[in-house]
């Protein structure tokens, strides 16, 4: 049976990430042990965040279920529940329902492949859950490459730990912004140009794409001439949803639930689907 | 299957024995106020007294509401400063009472079970379902609009009915359909159905109405692009104008949304109708909507009954009772739908 009832939960940290104020990191712990134990994700899941009074949104986690102990929801601030959630204050108790969701195949079509990890603005929350975990058992991957634009410096999410992966061998880095920016040394221009510029061949390798509509468009074509498929590209899409449990029928793209079916697809299975996304 | 005979009286005094310690409901046929204390609107409480009358055709509410209330509180919390449970959801009781609902035609009937489907693992849905009988009728006469065997039904069917009674020259034959059928017809004394009755009935079900359910269903092995595509779209969306009449009346349109309610700090998470008939329906927060078109919500609703559930569950997402046809005020008429579904190239 699915259950409604979310898992009490109190705020153990907000982190500002972003220089507009409206991107907020949330960690939270379980109240309850028995619920921290029953807690079981995978990277690209989501959960329902509640808030009593003001209801409930589905969030991706952006922590890997390596990291034990908590859950990390980096949540932008732009509706009625995601604002008043970022009113919240440190110890304040909230829920959670979930995980929800099918979250990529790190264990399954992953396994053993070189791993393309694209990422454009805030999207990138479910696939640091998804670099950690791939980090976290590293030798059953090969060659990982992580490219994640944002379009100034201070619109990158999780710059503590950016500069943390930079620093490491077993990691193809490479963060970028739109524009030339006063400080920025680093990378500049578009994320599907970079990709472009420094995905792998399409041999034995898996892409993950979350990013603005736009930028998912803009990436396949330099993708797909040097060689990858619709198959070895995995996206993850978004509608509005109530019940995140196959129920209600919001999130409904034709015969497809985003919430139970998705909300990670091969790029073929999208394609397939009417746009209603 | 045990097959008794009754006489009107009998099923009168029945609904007098049931209501004892029962909850009891029949349907209403006037027009009734919108309020109701404990009934699904366009239902009564039976409570002694009145005998039971049916329209031709379906009940003028579907028993949508039996299971699937309007509201129903999922969750309930308070929100009083300095409380220590303040935000803490907690579950409400759910009602175990027996609901015993009569007048039902086969076609509703068939829409509970439709709808199980999607709700298979819905608490709520499946408290409700266990405490609700269904005491069927079966229809001797249609109405112009109903098309229920053209989905797969029949007017004289008894699925999904926990008791059956049908028509005969001198009152009804009742057939017990299910475990809480028997529950309620222990300790009524009522005489076997005579063969002949028994015999009549099945012959009647036999040739009454055996129309074209597998012509349609050539549709659930169509492309969906090919459906989904299809010109006739655009005129249907252009009359269609979203009022969602066609989902509330609809037995087996079973979308819903949730929503927080705050009273005087006495909170309450409840689920109520919804209908993609209306914009925000699949609205996003960024202002994009995926079907911001009404054409593309017109579609939805369509191509959910008649490819999207079918291409999950199995069978249609429609029993062909025809409310929709009755009280569309722009004279859609899903049989229309279907054979225009059915020519498209």
């Amino acid at each position: 049976m699915i259950s409604y009832m979310p898992y009490p939960v109190r705020i153990d940290d907000i982190v500002v990430e972003t220089e507009d104020g409206n991107q907020k990191t949330f960690k939270l712990v379980f109240e309850q042990e028995a619920h921290r134990k029953a807690w079981h994700h995978v990277p690209g899941q989501f959960a329902m965040l509640s808030l009593a009074g003001q209801g409930e949104i589905p969030i991706g986690i952006a922590s890997s279920p390596t990291e034990e102990g908590h859950l990390l929801f980096t949540v932008n601030r732009a509706g009625k529940v995601t604002t008043a959630l970022h009113q919240m204050n440190i110890g304040d108790r909230m829920g959670v329902r979930g995980p929800l969701g099918n979250g990529f195949p790190v264990n399954k079509e992953m396994n053993g492949k070189n791993i393309v990890i694209i990422a454009g603005g805030f999207a990138v929350t479910t696939l640091r859950a998804t670099l950690i975990s791939l980090l976290a058992r590293r030798q059953d991957y090969g060659k990982i490459t992580f490219i994640y634009g944002a379009r100034t410096p201070g619109m990158l999410l999780y710059r503590d730990e950016l500069k943390q992966w930079a620093q490491r061998e077993d990691i193809d880095l490479h963060v970028t912004i739109d524009r030339e920016a006063p400080g920025w040394d680093g990378l500049v221009g578009f994320v599907p140009t970079i990709a472009g510029e420094v995905a792998p061949s399409a041999e034995n390798s898996v892409a993950l794409i979350c990013g603005p509509p736009i930028m998912i468009k803009f990436t396949m074509p330099p993708l797909e001439k040097i060689g990858w498929t619709d198959d070895q590209v995995y996206l993850s899409l978004e509608n509005r949803m109530k019940c995140g449990e196959g129920v209600c029928c919001h999130c409904n793209v034709g015969p497809t639930l985003v919430c139970k079916d998705g909300p990670v697809f091969t790029r073929s299975q999208v394609k397939q689907l009417p746009i209603e996304y | 299957m045990k097959v008794f005979k009754v006489s009107s009286v009998e099923l009168d005094a029945m609904m007098q024995e049931w209501s004892k310690v029962h909850r009891v409901y029949a349907p209403v046929l006037a027009k009734q106020p919108a309020t109701s204390s404990d009934c699904a609107p366009g239902w009564r409480r039976v409570d002694g007294g009145s005998a039971l009358t049916l329209s031709t055709g379906p009940t003028p509410a579907s028993v949508k509401s039996f299971f699937f209330p309007q509201p129903e509180t999922l969750l309930t919390y308070t929100l009083e400063n300095n409380h220590p449970d303040k935000g803490l959801m907690r579950e409400p009781a759910k009602s175990k009472k027996m609901q015993v609902v009569v007048g039902v035609r086969p076609c509703d009937a068939r829409s509970v079970l439709l709808n199980n489907l999607p709700y298979q693992e819905d608490p709520f849905f499946q408290a409700n379902r266990q405490r609700t009988a269904l005491v069927g009728f079966t229809c001797e006469q249609t109405l112009s609009t109903c098309f229920c065997s053209q989905m797969g039904g029949s007017p004289f069917g008894s699925e999904g009915l926990d008791l059956a009674f049908s028509r005969t020259q001198d009152g009804f034959i009742v057939e017990v359909g299910t475990a809480k059928g028997e529950v309620l017809m222990a300790g009524l004394d009522l005489a076997p159905a005579e063969e002949s009755e028994i015999s009549a009935l099945a012959s009647r079900r036999s040739t009454g109405g055996k129309a074209d359910a597998t012509e349609l269903d050539t549709l659930k092995g169509s492309e969906l692009g090919r459906l989904y595509d299809a010109p006739m779209w655009k005129s249907l969306g252009e009359s269609c104008i979203n009022c969602g009449a066609c989902t509330f009346i609809c037995p087996t349109c079973y979308c819903f949304d949730i929503q927080d309610e705050v009273v005087r700090g006495q909170g309450r998470r409840i689920r109520y109708w919804d209908s993609c008939m209306f914009p925000l329906y699949s609205l996003h927060t960024s202002g994009h909507n995926p079907r911001g078109q009404k054409v593309q919500r017109t579609r939805n609703r369509f191509l959910h009954k008649l490819k999207y559930f079918p291409d999950r569950f199995g069978p249609f997402s429609c029993v062909g009772c025809g409310r929709c046809v009755q009280d569309c005020p722009v004279n859609i008429d899903i049989r229309e739908v279907m054979s225009d579904l059915l020519a498209v190239e």
